[in-house]
């Protein structure tokens, strides 16, 4: 706390010190909850590895992946990486109406990535292919689900970001959150390259 | 569907008596209780002073308290089994009917592990390690309140189980295909499985708080190597929690979905694999073991050093020593169960790393003799803890070092010497360290210290107590009786069962002695008043503040130059010296959103376990909604003005200077 700083005990400049490193230590906080959710998906990937021969007589990935399909799904969600890069380049600049627009963008190709994965998820239950038939559709749809999940807290966390940020502006406080925001999204666009690789890509060759 | 899902008055055992009396007499305390709380006006102090408190000396007080009142009920569950097992000998069928008992020992090690042990730990943690680093909070206090209320939520959930429904009958490890939908049907396991994850979550933002807090907000000039042990101890634990209690989050959730939804993760038939949950469970669980030791290694630490005032030897190698535990901690889990039947070469690596980790230990063994070879060492009650604590855990620390050869575990294994032995390294190692450092650190907190000679009866009841009712568990195992029986049919085992019942009956009275000490220390408050803030000549710098501290910690930052930085500001004489000027000092207020946040969790998982799906959803939107709003809430500090710091301050230093000590 750098209420020590003892140049000025005057409360403005104080306070400022304060913020700063206040802010510094939220987002190192963050990146630590991160990790701890890094865990979560491999254990759930460790899972995977470990059922997803085991199809109980019923498809495997062979059978039911469509690997067009996942991979302008895919797009999608990589896409909506580099816009959320736009979106924080144009919040430290202080560039409101920008970051705003950036934002809308990151937000829609997500809701785009989750429609084709209710979609994808819908297709397969219709077709008698749900969590329940076999030990690998359980992790299968344990492990996309989960990245799904977190994928539509984050359109919910990105919802209020906008709100934020439209009703006050880009102030310290706000550019930490969307800084927050951003690492949970990269990361969860990281953690969908791997589900990509592991499940979609390897389970379809 | 109705209403209140599963839930109905059939719930409440009513034809089970020694429950009911159970929640007459829990009925009839809480009654009491609120009577004086309400006869004293306290109600307002409780909400607004610790309730709602972000101050982490007062959270550190509600862990620990929150850990003594589920001490007493894990030891309840502990004797009534002792009794049951030296009742039930001879195919005699004792008091407690199986399905009961079964509850018995499943509440048992839960409560012990997650709601005793973690609470004392973190409690400790939390009273101690800000100040150890000479900071002023923690680095998010809002969320340490939460982490709290969240444990307390489970613990809630856990005991709610008693009265509502049932317990799980699955051993604290709920390993399916037993705690799967098929053989396990009832609330029991769902009572488990959100006891656990909802406090699970509370212990998981603690060590993402803490961790922060020791990287991030350590007094300027301390560098990492030379943070107190205690505190290096507990950032090992943490970078423990943070790495395990992940696992233990999916794999509940994986046991979840198997039970609510039918998928396939555990089950017998469709592929599922039910030694993967063991796995995951022990990939968690042994982290979890080291988490509950390693701060009483650092409690240990501190005592000894600070009782025969000299520095901790090796100090260096000791937080090495830790780091070696924390990081092989992760690699043996599979020790768990060789009986598994992984191939030879698989049990050979884990058994091995399992031995490995008894050098580490060993050196922190040695450093503390070492520490005290050629000191005076004073007999106080911390230093009886930890010395009882040296021999006992070195026993439970070989016979560790026994069951980790695999072929001797296929005969131990799940035998009342695989008891014995966890019970040795638990009691012996984690639980000694606690009371070690309740009693060393009691002045710190409280503002007096405790009475010696009825701590001293207690430490020597539990010393004895231990050994007499689990060194017969060692024997027991080796005549083959296995864990978790209900009733006996073998002579041979009759006479260790009857010694080791005896044995808990001792302990009881260590438990009593704990209590009449803390009843003893209360009434004699003047005389035992410690007004120096430093009563044993400490280390470090939590003994610099007042007892209790200043509820902002420091009026003016220290500047950091020593391991013992403490002895070292005493030595150069800046101790207790008045600054040029003092500051206005930034500190968080209070708030209610933590205990709101947490019990709409706890209502949820209530919800979830009694299937009521419309609460499940009225508690997860009004927990995430208490959030949101705490995120724009703009109110949420204030500055200590200069002459309240000045005020408080003059007290604590003319306690130090006017005939007062050096």
């Amino acid at each position: 706390m750098s209420t020590i700083a003892t140049s000025s005990a005057a409360s403005m400049p104080h306070e400022h010190a304060h913020e700063e490193h206040h802010e510094n230590n939220t987002v190192f906080g963050f990146w630590l909850y991160l990790m701890t959710d890094c865990l979560l998906f491999a254990s759930f990937f460790a899972t995977y590895a470990v059922l997803f021969m085991n199809t109980a007589g019923g498809v495997s990935g062979k059978d039911i992946f469509e690997l067009n399909f996942v991979a302008v799904e895919t797009a999608a969600l990589l896409l909506s990486s580099i816009t959320f890069g736009f979106a924080m380049i144009c919040a430290h600049r202080q560039n409101k109406s920008g970051s705003l627009a950036w934002l809308a963008v990151t937000w829609a190709l997500g809701a785009c990535f989750i429609g084709m994965e209710v979609y994808e998820f819908h297709h397969l239950i219709e077709h008698g292919n749900g969590p329940q038939q076999s030990a690998f559709l359980t992790a299968f749809f344990s492990l996309v689900g989960l990245h799904g999940l977190h994928v539509t807290a984050g359109l919910i966390w990105m919802t209020i970001m906008f709100i934020e940020v439209t009703r006050r502006g880009l102030g310290e406080q706000t550019v930490t959150r969307l800084s927050c925001l951003s690492l949970f999204w990269h990361f969860l666009d990281i953690v969908w390259i791997c589900v990509f690789t592991v499940v979609y890509l390897m389970g379809a060759m | 569907m109705s209403l209140l899902g599963k839930l109905s008055i059939e719930a409440v055992p009513y034809h089970e008596p020694i429950i009911m009396v159970t929640l007459a007499v829990v009925a009839v305390v809480g009654v009491v209780i609120a009577m004086l709380i309400t006869k004293y006006k306290q109600w307002g102090t409780l909400w607004f002073d610790w309730i709602t408190s972000v101050d982490h000396k007062r959270l550190g007080i509600m862990y620990i308290v929150l850990a003594m009142i589920m001490l007493l009920r894990g030891f309840a569950d502990a004797i009534m089994m002792r009794t049951q097992l030296a009742m039930a000998t001879n195919g005699a069928p004792g008091y407690l009917p199986p399905e009961h008992y079964d509850q018995i020992f499943t509440a048992h090690g839960v409560i012990m592990i997650i709601f005793m042990a973690m609470p004392f730990m973190i409690g400790l943690m939390n009273i101690i390690l800000p100040l150890q680093i000479g900071a002023r909070d923690v680095a998010f206090p809002f969320l340490n309140n939460l982490s709290f209320w969240l444990t307390a939520g489970g613990a809630i959930l856990v005991n709610v189980s008693l009265g509502l429904g049932e317990f799980a009958k699955t051993g604290w490890v709920a390993y399916p295909p037993l705690a799967g939908l098929e053989f396990s049907p009832g609330v029991g396991v769902d009572y488990y499985i959100w006891a656990l994850q909802i406090s699970g979550l509370g212990t998981l933002l603690t060590a993402v708080n803490f961790l922060v807090t020791v990287f991030k907000m350590r007094a300027p000039g301390m560098k990492l190597m030379q943070m107190p042990i205690f505190t290096w101890t507990c950032t090992w634990a943490n970078i423990l929690i943070a790495a395990s209690f992940p696992i233990l989050t999916a794999v509940l959730a994986m046991l979840t979905l198997d039970r609510y939804m039918d998928f396939h993760f555990f089950t017998n038939e469709a592929g599922g694999n039910s030694m993967m949950y063991i796995n995951l469970f022990w990939a968690w669980g042994h982290p979890e073991v080291y988490i509950l030791v390693l701060p009483a290694f650092g409690i240990f630490s501190e005592v000894i050093s600070t009782f025969t005032a000299k520095r901790l030897f090796g100090y260096k190698s000791m937080v090495y020593a830790s780091g070696a535990i924390a990081i092989l901690g992760f690699i043996v889990w599979l020790h768990h169960f060789f009986t598994m039947g992984s191939s030879a070469n698989v049990n050979a690596f884990f058994g091995i790393m399992t031995m490995v980790i008894a050098v580490p230990t060993g050196v922190k063994l040695f450093n503390w003799l070492f520490t005290m070879y050629r000191g005076r060492l004073i007999l106080s009650v911390p230093v009886l803890w930890t010395l009882g604590f040296m021999v006992t855990f070195t026993i439970g620390g070989m016979t560790g070092v026994l069951l980790a050869i695999p072929g001797a575990d296929y005969v131990l294994h799940n035998s009342l010497f695989l008891i014995a032995h966890f019970h040795n390294t638990i009691i012996g190692g984690a639980v000694f360290g606690y009371l070690a450092g309740f009693a060393f650190w009691f002045p710190k907190a409280m503002g007096f210290k405790l009475d010696e000679k009825t701590g001293k009866a207690a430490f020597w009841c539990w010393q004895i107590g231990f050994l007499l009712a689990f060194m017969p568990l060692y024997v027991l195992g080796f005549l083959g009786m296995t864990r978790r029986l209900n009733h006996t049919d073998n002579p041979d085992w009759n006479i260790w069962l009857y010694i080791a019942a005896f044995g808990a009956f001792v302990i009881a009275i260590g438990i009593f002695f704990q209590l009449l000490q803390l009843f003893v220390s209360f009434k004699n408050k003047e005389k035992l008043n410690d007004t120096t803030g430093d009563p044993w000549n400490g280390h470090t710098l939590e003994w610099s503040t007042a007892s209790p501290p200043q509820f902002y910690n420091f009026a003016k930052i220290p500047h950091i130059k020593d391991i013992d930085a403490w002895t070292d500001m005493k030595e150069r004489g800046d101790s207790y010296q008045r600054p040029e000027k003092y500051t206005p000092i930034h500190m968080p207020k209070n708030t209610s959103a933590g205990v709101f946040m947490s019990m709409s969790f706890t209502l949820m998982g209530f919800a979830l376990i009694w299937h009521i799906w419309w609460l499940a959803v009225v508690g997860l939107v009004a927990g995430i909604g208490v959030f949101i709003k705490r995120c724009y809430t703009s109110d949420v500090d204030y500055y200590v003005q200069v002459d309240e710091v000045e005020r408080v301050e003059a007290t604590h230093l003319s306690a130090n200077t006017v005939g007062g000590r050096s």
